[in-house]
């Protein structure tokens, strides 16, 4: 066989060029979970219970770190010193390495680091066994990452399915609860449903352009003027269904509350995180930056999905009695505010997006933490009776929630705030007027919802104001180390960058995607 | 029409003349057969062997982990069997490459054996 | 040194936190340790930017360090900056030095309070909110500290909050300071309205130039400045909070009730200098006799006091008005000097009467002192030379500072001069009263006992320890008290104080243009603004002498009815007097009265009207979720044909879009 790789091939296929350092992050990451993996199998009886999430927390900072020099290369314009500084791309123009995409990089990376920490208290506690949960988050992860680098339509469908699959697994982890299992499988037959049209959707844009290939589709999209595009349109909406679908937009969210309900804690922090972090990364490339000349025909769709998003998610999310479903529908509305970023379809726009992900990511992974701390064994006790009076019994607790609930609702000194703020704003420099009140309405509404939560944990519950069983209350669940130092960097987060959101929004807008061809 | 959804037209009118010729033929033994019901007749033919319990029986749930194993390494195959032949084609980037899908895939295997699940207990 | 700019907040800020964290772990008296010398830090960093702007020439004394764009967003823009400028750095300068020995102070004070290290967390969460308020270089930012301190005010005045009085005097202090807030707030659109800017020197700069501002809009803005200047700094009618905030620990009367918080209305004024100047005349003249009144009116009230805490609070107020009738007279610098003297020789006064009540077991009644030099060498030593300050009687700080608000009120008019000479009088008077009904006298805190059980007594507490005091505290019903001397953290601040009240007047000394340390250092903020006196030397020297005559006349009469009893003490203690005249009890009477119909009108329509109109909005809410909520079967059939749904709707818009 060498013989025949040693003989100069009649016809060989050219092979693509592989810049190792733009891929660094990814391949630390999936390189670690297949590692991970590779060290249990062998050696599952001899590892410690500490290792796996010590492991993935390290995984998740080397991630980061590799991201660092490439954040500094990508975000650098080209000089005479540095003649390869700016956006690149590798791997025949297919994986693009930008500031977009190493922000995101990182980002993944530290909701690996803080989930890795609060699984570890969780797995404990529900006595699930085994490392699979940490495997299947950083492979989870690095389809994120695929996905906010993609160029290419088919590697971000590849993108996608890493990212999806691992989660339905990961909905379905808590195997003794039915409530999991009926979450993973719902996820898993309507995840399989969007991914098949999303798929169709790749179909008709190549069939329509002639590439898969996102430099080449936008070249296409500027170059030549469509006589029927009638394929290229119906593309669209079947791509918009696919990210829509993971984003929980209306009318494709009907999956999120059930899921967000059934599936253990941790998971649904990351969901609510990483998931609709890289659907939203997948649909700005794809719609902002490749489909950018045709945006007349889709931003009045994203308007309407933005729209339908933030009243349904912000309305119904008031009558519902589970936390859990109550932050569900919570980041439904979310992901309205962020398809009102989408919508404005301009950089700043996009900025604002970046930034309000960033900061709905940690908040939402520390009211998840405390979500998980305080519903207690078999993540059974969610609805709002149960944690009533949870500021008075674990005082800690009480007032970190607080702090996210308030971040969620976007009061003033939290970065929730400026998240709001600056889309709003971005979209009403859009001359979206009538979105930006929408927007501004669904706030208001939205607030009633986390001030019915703060009112619930502050005020309520008095049938445990007997001092001997509240003293009993607070010493006997101590908060673990690793939600602990979670707590610490949300809550940090949260309020740092609602002070100060400057470098946030600066890197934010640092990180405005480009496509490159290399 | 566009000339791209005329070429579809083929398809359409392949479908459609199967679609005919199954009814007619059997449409047309519905006609000539003789008709004598009998309860043995409407039973579910499993091998000879009478049918026991309903349909919609369950299965042992270690089937599905062979189904899946199967299938990885079904999988596996498609991908193998035009890679090598053009493996000169490919050189030596494409022996790196179906290295490491095997590998993953081996991996995969390797787990599920460390996990147990390839001893019928 | 810009950068030190923001490292003279950050210090209390950090004391905030840290005991936000772990004050309670640090106890007592760790917690007020740190405290202290956080405040100390702060103290040490603003010397430092002082003498680096002292280094600097007089035209470029400035520093603006912006920490970052707060909102960044299109045309409004407000930035997080600090503003150090002769104004601002010799406020801080008095603010984190008092602050400092008021802290240390407090470490003996509350020794012993359960809830000592969050007294302390309130203190140093003030000093941080009060350094916004003199360092931030836009109004937005002072407003923030602006309502910090006012936060924190009512923290600290019902920080006893187990009792009903200090609760409501809370109250007392919120509503009355949401009323002054609400004027700055307007002045604040008002502003940016009209300039543009938030921003000081961009404010000023527009303002000043040819075309700035129109006259009205002007006036609007201070008479809107000096509402929110009036509650918070105590002026009729806005003053009633403050008498009633003395319920809060002493150490809080004398930081934020009498030396810093409640002279913010000054400094706004001051700091808004430009704005004034362009405003109609009759503004400043309102400022001027608003001020009056409020110092004469004060001044009554207080001479019929008998709690010791109220007299001096109702001085302070009295006080204030002195400043506001500077301010009003256009003499800026008399004023921040007078602020500045006060806030020496007030703080020393209520520390020492802090000293005296702790001494007293917590009994603020007057009428139960008496003779306390003898337990309290050190207490009344130091009081006295506040009593002196405050009296006018040279060379002590307040007769330099109380000459320069005379001078300029005779400056604006003859009547104010003489009025506000009046109110000098009543002031050494009422002071003087103080002073002799406390420590001078007989003892009057062991009626029922005789005379030389009382002498026995003063001999033993004059080395009566500690524990003698909670062997007296636990028989109390006898009134029986073994008045002593306040341990060594109490009674430095009170020396340090002390010394600044005697000295404090060498700040500006009126001699030559050279002595006038503080008017040149204040030059660059006032724009030429300050109004050139005009009075010649032999009528300022005039002036002084019936300054002093003034105050020797208000010490002696209170010595003739106080000491000699040759006058009845019940014509002066006129009940009306003592009640304040009847001012608080008219306000509440009209708000039970007519006023309460009023209320309860206003509450019948927000009860029923926009109640109704928001309870209706949310029960609309309610019902459309409750209707949206039946779409969410839990079946994924209908999930997934919702998404289908969703896709058709979706492709027949895109398709209906094509092109042929």
């Amino acid at each position: 066989m060498l013989n025949i790789l040693a003989q100069p091939p009649t016809d060989a296929i050219p092979t693509p060029d592989v810049a190792w350092s733009g891929l660094m992050p990814l391949l630390i990451l999936s390189g670690g979970a297949v590692l991970l993996l590779t060290i249990v199998s062998l050696a599952k009886d001899f590892i410690p219970r500490w290792f796996t999430p010590i492991y993935t927390v390290l995984i998740g900072i080397a991630t980061g770190v590799a991201a660092i020099p490439l954040w500094l290369r990508v975000t650098d314009t080209p000089s005479a010193a540095d003649p390869n500084n700016g956006p690149f791309a590798t791997l025949d123009s297919s994986f693009g390495v930008d500031g977009f995409s190493v922000f995101f990089t990182m980002l993944f990376a530290a909701v690996v680091v803080l989930v890795a920490l609060l699984a570890n208290d969780y797995l404990r506690r529900e006595d699930i066994d085994g490392p699979e949960f940490y495997v299947l988050m950083m492979l989870s992860a690095s389809g994120g990452i695929v996905m906010a680098s993609a160029n290419d339509l088919i590697v971000m469908f590849l993108g996608l399915e890493i990212l999806s699959i691992a989660v339905y697994v990961m909905a379905a982890m808590h195997s003794r609860r039915i409530e999991s299992q009926e979450a993973g499988m719902k996820y898993f037959v309507l995840g399989a449903l969007s991914s098949a049209v999303f798929l169709y959707g790749i179909a008709l844009t190549y069939g329509a352009t002639g590439s898969t290939n996102l430099v080449e589709i936008r070249e296409f999209l500027s170059n030549v003027i469509l006589l029927n595009d009638a394929l290229l349109l119906a593309g669209f909406a079947l791509l918009l269904v696919g990210f829509g679908f993971k984003v929980a937009a209306v009318p494709f969210h009907s999956w999120t509350p059930d899921v967000y309900q059934g599936a253990p804690t941790p998971v649904v922090g990351f969901m609510a995180s990483a998931v609709k972090a890289a659907a939203f990364a997948g649909m700005l490339r794809v719609f902002w930056l490749t489909f950018g000349s045709y945006r007349t025909d889709w931003q009045p769709v994203i308007y309407g999905l933005a729209i339908a998003t933030l009243l349904v998610g912000s309305f119904v999310a008031i009558v519902q009695t589970d936390v859990k479903r109550m932050l569900a529908y919570s980041s439904i509305s979310h992901a309205g505010y962020l398809l009102v970023g989408v919508q404005a379809a301009t950089n700043e726009g996009t900025a604002t997006v970046l930034f309000y992900l960033a900061a709905y990511a940690f908040m939402v992974i520390g009211s998840f933490t405390v979500i998980t701390l305080a519903t207690g064994p078999g993540d059974a006790k969610t609805s709002l009776t149960d944690i009533a009076g949870l500021a008075r019994t674990r005082p800690v607790l009480g007032i970190a929630l607080t702090v996210f609930l308030l971040g969620q609702a976007g009061v003033p000194f939290t970065s929730g705030f400026f998240a709001k703020f600056y889309v709003i704003s971005a979209a009403a420099d859009a001359n979206s007027y009538g979105l930006a009140i929408v927007a501004m309405l669904a706030a208001v509404v939205a607030a009633f919802l986390y001030l019915r939560i703060m009112m619930a944990i502050w005020l309520d519950g008095d049938e445990v104001a007997d001092p001997t069983e509240l003293a009993a209350a607070k010493a006997g669940i101590p908060v673990p180390w690793g939600a602990a130092v979670v707590l610490v960097v949300t809550v940090g987060f949260t309020l740092v960058f609602g002070l100060w959101p400057e470098p946030m929004i600066e890197m934010a807008r640092d990180a405005v995607p480009a496509l490159a061809i290399g | 029409m566009s000339e791209f959804l005329r070429s579809y037209l083929t398809v359409a009118i392949f479908g459609a003349t199967g679609c005919l010729l199954v009814g007619a033929f059997v449409g047309l033994s519905a006609l000539v057969r003789p008709t004598r019901p009998q309860a043995q007749k409407y039973l579910t033919y499993e091998s000879g062997v009478d049918p026991v319990g309903t349909g919609w029986s369950q299965s042992n749930i270690r089937y599905y982990v062979f189904a899946l194993l199967f299938v990885m390494f079904d999988v596996e195959a498609v991908f193998i069997f035009p890679w090598a032949t053009r493996l000169e084609a490919y050189g030596y980037f494409g022996l790196v490459e179906m290295a490491i899908f095997i590998f993953i895939l081996a991996l995969g295997l390797f787990y599920a054996w460390r996990k147990g699940v390839l001893r019928w207990v | 040194m810009e950068h030190l700019l923001w490292v003279i907040p950050a210090f209390p800020l950090v004391g905030f936190l840290t005991l936000m964290v772990a004050g309670r772990r640090m106890g007592e008296p760790m917690a007020g340790w740190f405290a202290t010398s956080m405040v100390g830090g702060a103290f040490a960093a603003t010397a430092a930017v002082f003498f680096g702007l002292l280094g600097r020439d007089t035209g470029e004394r400035v520093y603006e360090f912006t920490l970052f764009e707060w909102l960044p967003s299109g045309e409004f823009s407000v930035s997080f900056g600090f503003l150090g400028d002769p104004l601002s750095i010799a406020m801080a300068l008095f603010i984190t030095g008092i602050s400092t020995l008021i802290h240390l102070y407090a470490i003996g004070y509350m020794h012993g309070d359960p809830n000592f290290s969050k007294f302390f967390l309130y203190l140093n969460m003030f000093v941080f909110s009060m350094l916004m308020l003199v360092m931030g270089d836009n109004m937005l930012l002072t407003f923030l500290g602006w309502e910090g301190v006012g936060a924190c005010s009512y923290f600290l005045i019902s920080f006893w909050f187990g009792d009903e009085a200090n609760a409501s005097a809370g109250k007392k202090a919120f509503v009355t300071n949401r009323v002054g807030d609400f004027g700055f707030m307007l002045a604040m659109f008002l502003v940016f309205f009209t300039v543009g800017s938030l921003n000081y020197s961009d404010m000023f700069l527009s303002v000043m130039s040819p075309d700035g501002i129109a006259e009205s809009t002007a006036t609007a803005i201070v008479v809107l400045l000096f509402v929110g200047a009036a509650g918070k700094s105590a002026q009729f009618p806005l003053y009633l909070w403050l008498p009633d905030a003395m319920a809060g620990p002493t150490p809080v009367s004398a930081l934020i009730h009498a030396a810093t918080m409640v002279t913010s209305g000054v400094y706004l004024l001051t700091r808004m200098n430009p704005v004034i100047a362009e405003s109609a005349n009759w503004a400043p003249d309102m400022i001027a006799w608003i001020g009056l009144f409020t110092a004469l009116f004060a001044a009554t009230i207080a001479v019929a006091q008998n709690d010791i805490k109220k007299v001096l609070a109702y001085s302070t107020v009295s006080q204030l008005g002195f400043m506001f009738v500077a301010v009003g007279s256009g003499l800026y610098v008399a004023a921040i000097f007078h602020m500045i003297t006060h806030a020496f020789f007030k703080a020393l006064l209520f520390l020492g009467a802090g000293s005296v009540i702790h001494g007293m077991d917590d009994d603020q009644d007057m009428r139960h002192y008496g003779a306390l030099s003898k337990a309290m060498p050190i207490t009344a030593a130091t009081f006295i030379v506040g009593w002196l300050a405050i009296s006018g009687v040279p060379p002590f700080s307040g007769f330099w500072s109380k000459d320069e608000v005379l001078l300029a009120a005779y400056e604006n008019n003859f009547v104010l001069w003489l009025l506000l000479l009046l109110a000098a009088i009543m002031t050494a008077f009422y002071m003087s009263r103080l002073v002799f009904m406390t420590f001078f006298g007989e003892a009057r805190w062991s009626d029922g006992h005789d005379a030389e059980a009382v002498d026995g007594e003063i001999a033993a507490a004059e080395d009566a320890d500690d524990d003698a005091t909670v062997e007296a505290a636990a028989e109390a019903p006898s009134r029986e008290y073994h008045p002593h001397e306040s341990p060594w953290q109490m009674w430095v601040p009170l020396v340090a104080l002390a010394g600044l009240a005697a000295v404090g007047g060498v700040l500006n000394l009126p001699f030559s243009h050279d002595t006038k340390l503080l008017e040149k250092w204040l030059e660059p903020i006032l724009f030429g603004n300050e109004v050139h006196i005009t009075a010649s030397t032999g009528t300022k020297w005039l002036l002084a002498i019936f300054a002093i005559v003034g105050g020797v006349v208000g010490i002696g009469l209170a010595a003739a009815a106080y000491l000699r009893k040759r006058i009845d003490t019940k014509a002066i203690e006129a009940p009306i007097l003592a009640q304040g005249w009847m001012y608080d009890k008219a306000v509440t009477d009209f708000m039970g009265g007519p006023g309460r119909r009023m209320f309860d009108a206003a509450t019948w329509f927000d009860a029923n009207i926009i109640d109704g109109a928001v309870k209706g909005t949310a029960r609309i809410t309610t019902t459309v979720g409750s209707r949206l909520r039946l779409a969410q079967t839990g079946l994924v059939r209908t999930y997934a044909l919702g998404v289908v749904v969703g896709t058709v709707i979706l492709v027949t818009y895109f398709v209906a879009r094509m092109s042929f």
